[in-house]
């Protein structure tokens, strides 16, 4: 099917006994290293130690972008995943991220304590609405520890629900694409309603700490930063120790050819819904990472335009890369800052114009383009 | 006026007020047809003979009296007597008590003003009172409601069947026991079926005030079989519970009449609910089926999907109000045929959007439909921004023309919008025209092989990049004649196409592709099983529960309800 895109990789008979690729190259281990450096130690440093004014601080806007785009980029190595490696296209990884956004959300809203505009226990937004009592899929959401447990399970068994019937009755292509569009624009008309507890239009906001510590502080950022990156890192390598493992090749082959992968004996069902899971559940951890760093988590993360929207940061990067993705979110979500800043009108254009050329031009994304310099 | 009561052909002659007694023929028929009015009345007629003038004599300076003192309840009780002998005379005085225009000199000279002259109220004659003695006849806001209705009642007997209609639904919302004489004899008269059945609830909700048994029971009953939608307030009190758990209405067979009538009006109402359920069902798929069309047979023929589908919708919404301008400022004349203009305007931009995309986009990504998909997702960017930036961010507003406003009533409680009657129509006309595009002409033969078998259709000489190009014009055309529908039926706005797509999206994961039946059967049901969710789970959960049946749907037909047969191990 992607003749023209990726070399086709099947000898179907001997996927399980190929050597194991190494996971890194010696310089990709380099670069791991450094990125770690760079966020555990050279942004802290820099956002907190260097005095403001200095040309070298860190500011808190410029510290909140970038965290921003770390939870960004682990969305998409998530859908790179999938998509680059499975052939699955999703355009509804956007629920999966709003759903970990709205586990952390209710988390740090049951945290504001008395705190909020009416001094109630419950939620602003509930007190608003008259409600006495959390309604049960709220309980114990005080706790970080099951918060943080809901952020993995929910959009982990969302997407196993939604995945097994899906993959079950052999769905795939475009069809599978536009159902998970559906799914997450039903999502988020649910989302959107004040009667179901999620906060309607405004979501969840006004957020002012975290375990006991202010949201606001620098060091809270800093730390929250520093986790992103983390967490990104943590993805890049899980990912990449999948695609190069036994189960990474036979994923591999089936997006290439998946019916020659059943004739062979495989199942390509568990495989499928095991990278898809694990895809939705890393989406899930970079939304609850990003919600903090943001403050607001609202229904229209969940529009099927977001979605897509990070689809596009896979294929400007370059699928089936993991690295690229990174690249991706990065350039397109500066870009995104810059034009809404300088040209709003235009931003529109820009993103469309990027969808059409780098499909048509750029089918291997810039990872891609470099890799083919390269090979000269 | 041999036929019964009809005061607007009674000879008016001034100074003659007592050829203005009331019909003896009417009474008598009133007496026939009712026994228990007949016994009212006599009643009616033996309190006014003790308190007032004569009764033959409706309208004598001594049935006005009460109107020069201040007594507010004599002047309604002299209104009552007036009324129990209607006739053109009565009619024009308590009208002009209604418009402040009855005034007097004292308690027996009554004068109506009218432009400027006066007229002796009794007779009718021309009178010149001193202006100085005149005094106006004051009234309250109780006496202008009774007077309201009491005329209403008259005009029960106009021949004009607008009069009477307007009187009848004036009626329906007073209810004045004094006036059950009036809609008797219009009742005995009245041919008109839908009027004749509003009467009969507005003599029955009458009825229900008196306190005579028989007759509120024999109201009862008969409110069963109304269709208005007033009724059921005058049934409820009759069934309702008190705190403790009683009922306020006492008598069980009165109660039982009302519940029985209730049920029998909520079942009618609900069939009412359902057929306007049906009907929206079919409205929004017929909506649906034009937008899913092109969708259907683009995905069918090239497996790709293409998201700036919606944008289409959009093209050709913007096309219906481009051409409206163009009517409203070169040929106002015609302008509520601008549509029929419209739709070829429509059809034909859209169609070349369409055919311009192929060739510069989609062209170039033919086997690899995920990116197709981007591609065109990226287009319908470009265009929203383009009508953004073109058009301006609001709506624009595409106007109605007359012949598709207002709408035929099928039932009290539904009608049936003209323009919706028109979109279910345009459909029908636009599937029929694509089925015949696809079954009688050489496109539609190599669309079909194309479809079926693309390299087999090339190896016999089908030109497939010039049948690609075709059929995605196609389906890019139909989709602005979905645009011209939806126009006049929603905002016109550069999101257009975007809450429509989903759903679209959905007929042809539902219907297969393919086939015109598929997309057909799939829009509809899908349109149909949504307005019938949407009444008991509410808009937003009725699309979730339709998601979810069309996952598990596929689950046993993956292909969709119509899917081509075929022997492909990756179909």
């Amino acid at each position: 099917m992607n003749a023209t895109a990726l070399p086709l990789e099947v000898a179907a008979t001997s996927i399980a006994h190929e050597p194991r690729a190494r996971l890194f190259s010696p310089a990709g281990w380099a670069a791991i290293g450094v990125a770690l450096l760079v966020f555990g130690v050279v942004v802290p440093l820099l956002a907190l130690a260097v005095p403001e004014g200095n040309a070298l601080h860190l500011t808190s806007y410029a510290l909140t972008l970038s965290g921003k785009i770390l939870c960004y980029a682990l969305c998409a190595v998530a859908l790179d995943l999938v998509w680059g490696y499975c052939g699955i296209l999703s355009l509804g990884h956007g629920l999966f991220f709003a759903l970990g956004g709205y586990a952390m959300g209710m988390y740090l809203m049951r945290s504001i304590g008395l705190d909020g505009v009416y001094h109630m226990d419950l939620p602003d937004f509930m007190v608003f609405l008259d409600w006495k009592t959390l309604p049960w899929y709220w309980k114990g959401t005080h706790s970080f520890a099951y918060s943080a447990l809901l952020v993995v399970l929910v959009p982990g068994l969302l997407a196993f629900v939604f995945g097994y019937f899906a993959f079950r009755s052999r769905i795939k292509g475009v069809y599978l694409s536009i159902i998970t569009q559906a799914l997450t624009y039903a999502a988020m008309l649910l989302f959107f309603r004040n009667d179901t507890g999620f906060g309607g239009n405004n979501g969840f906001t006004d957020f002012k700490r975290i375990l006991g510590f202010s949201i606001h502080a620098p060091g809270t950022r800093v730390v929250l930063f520093a986790l992103s990156g983390f967490a990104l890192v943590g993805a890049l390598v899980l990912c990449r120790f999948i695609v190069t493992s036994r189960l990474g090749r036979v994923v591999t082959a089936i997006r290439d050819a998946e019916s020659r992968v059943m004739f062979c004996g495989y199942d390509p069902k568990a495989y499928k819904l095991f990278v898809w899971t694990l895809s939705a559940v890393l989406c899930g951890i970079a939304g609850a990472l990003y919600v903090p760093q943001v403050g607001i988590i609202n229904p229209s993360e969940m529009a099927p335009t977001n979605s897509i929207e990070m689809v596009v940061w896979v294929a400007t990067g370059g699928r089936g890369t993991l690295f690229g993705p990174i690249v991706g979110a990065g350039v397109v979500n500066l870009a995104k800052s810059y034009f809404t800043v300088a040209a709003p009108e235009y931003w529109l254009f820009f993103l469309g114009l990027i969808f059409v050329l780098v499909t048509i031009f750029l089918p291997q994304g810039i990872v891609g383009l470099l890799r083919r310099r390269k090979q000269g | 006026m041999g036929s019964g009561l009809d005061w607007n052909s009674y000879p008016v002659e001034a100074g003659s007020a007592a050829k203005f007694a009331p019909h003896p023929r009417a009474i008598v028929r009133a007496g026939t047809a009712h026994p228990m009015i007949m016994r009212i009345l006599v009643l009616l007629l033996a309190l006014l003979a003790a308190s007032l003038s004569p009764a033959s004599q409706a309208l004598t300076p001594e049935s006005l009296k009460p109107f020069a003192g201040d007594e507010a309840s004599e002047k309604l009780t002299a209104i009552d007597a007036l009324i129990a002998a209607p006739d053109a005379r009565v009619a024009a005085v308590l009208a002009a008590i209604r418009d402040d225009r009855l005034a007097y000199t004292d308690d027996t000279h009554f004068y109506v003003g009218e432009t400027g002259a006066y007229v002796d109220a009794v007779s009718g004659a021309a009178a010149t009172p001193k202006a100085d003695d005149l005094k106006p006849v004051e009234i309250n806001n109780r006496i202008r409601a009774k007077l309201n209705a009491a005329l209403a009642a008259m005009d029960l007997l106009s021949p004009d069947r607008a009069v009477r209609a307007k009187a009848v639904a004036d009626l329906e919302k007073a209810s004045d026991p004094a006036l059950v004489a009036l809609v008797d004899s219009a009742l005995a008269t009245e041919q008109d079926p839908a009027l004749k059945a509003t009467l009969q609830v507005v003599r029955a909700a009458f009825a229900l005030k008196t306190s005579d048994r028989e007759q509120k029971l024999a109201a009862l009953v008969a409110l069963g079989a109304s269709e208005s939608p007033q009724t059921r307030q005058l049934l409820l009190p009759f069934v309702e519970k008190t705190k403790e758990g009683g009922f306020v209405e006492a008598d069980a067979e009165l109660r039982g009449a009302a519940e029985a009538s209730l049920k029998s009006i909520d079942q009618r109402q609900q069939k009412g609910e359902l057929l306007g359920s049906l009907f929206t069902g079919i409205s929004l798929g017929s909506i649906l089926l034009l937008v899913a069309l092109g969708l259907a047979i683009t995905y069918g023929l090239m497996g790709v999907i293409n998201m700036a589908h919606g944008e289409f919708l959009m093209i050709g919404a913007y096309a219906t109000y481009v051409v409206q301008g163009w009517f409203r400022a070169h040929w106002p004349g015609a302008e509520s045929w601008y549509l029929a203009a419209a739709i070829p305007v429509a059809f034909l931009v859209t169609a070349a959007v369409g055919a311009v995309l192929e060739r510069t986009v989609i062209r170039f990504l033919y086997g690899r439909p995920l990116e197709t998909l981007l591609a065109t997702f990226g287009i319908s960017l470009l265009l929203i921004q383009l009508t953004r930036t073109i058009f301006g961010a609001q709506n624009v507003e595409v106007a109605n023309p007359a012949w598709m406003s207002g709408g035929i009533q099928i039932l009290p409680n539904l009608i049936l919008p003209w323009n919706r009657l028109y979109i279910i129509a345009f459909s029908a006309i636009v599937v029929a025209g694509v089925w015949a595009i696809l079954n009688l002409t050489r496109l539609g033969l190599y669309v079909r092989a194309v479809t079926q078998n693309r390299a087999m259709a090339g190896c016999v000489g089908v030109k497939t990049p010039r049948v690609d190009m075709l059929a995605f014009a196609l389906g890019a055309g139909i989709a602005g004649l979905g645009g011209v529908a939806l126009s006049q039926i929603g905002n016109v706005g550069p999101d257009l196409g975007q809450s429509y797509i989903i759903d679209s999206f959905m007929v042809v994961v539902l219907g297969g592709v393919g086939q015109l039946a598929g997309t057909i059967v799939g829009s509809l049901s899908l349109g149909i099983v949504s307005k019938f969710l949407e009444p008991y789970a509410g808009a937003v959960l009725a699309k979730i529960m339709v998601l979810v049946f069309i996952i598990l749907f596929i689950q046993r037909r993956p292909q969709g309800m119509f899917a081509l047969k075929g022997r492909s191990a990756d179909a």
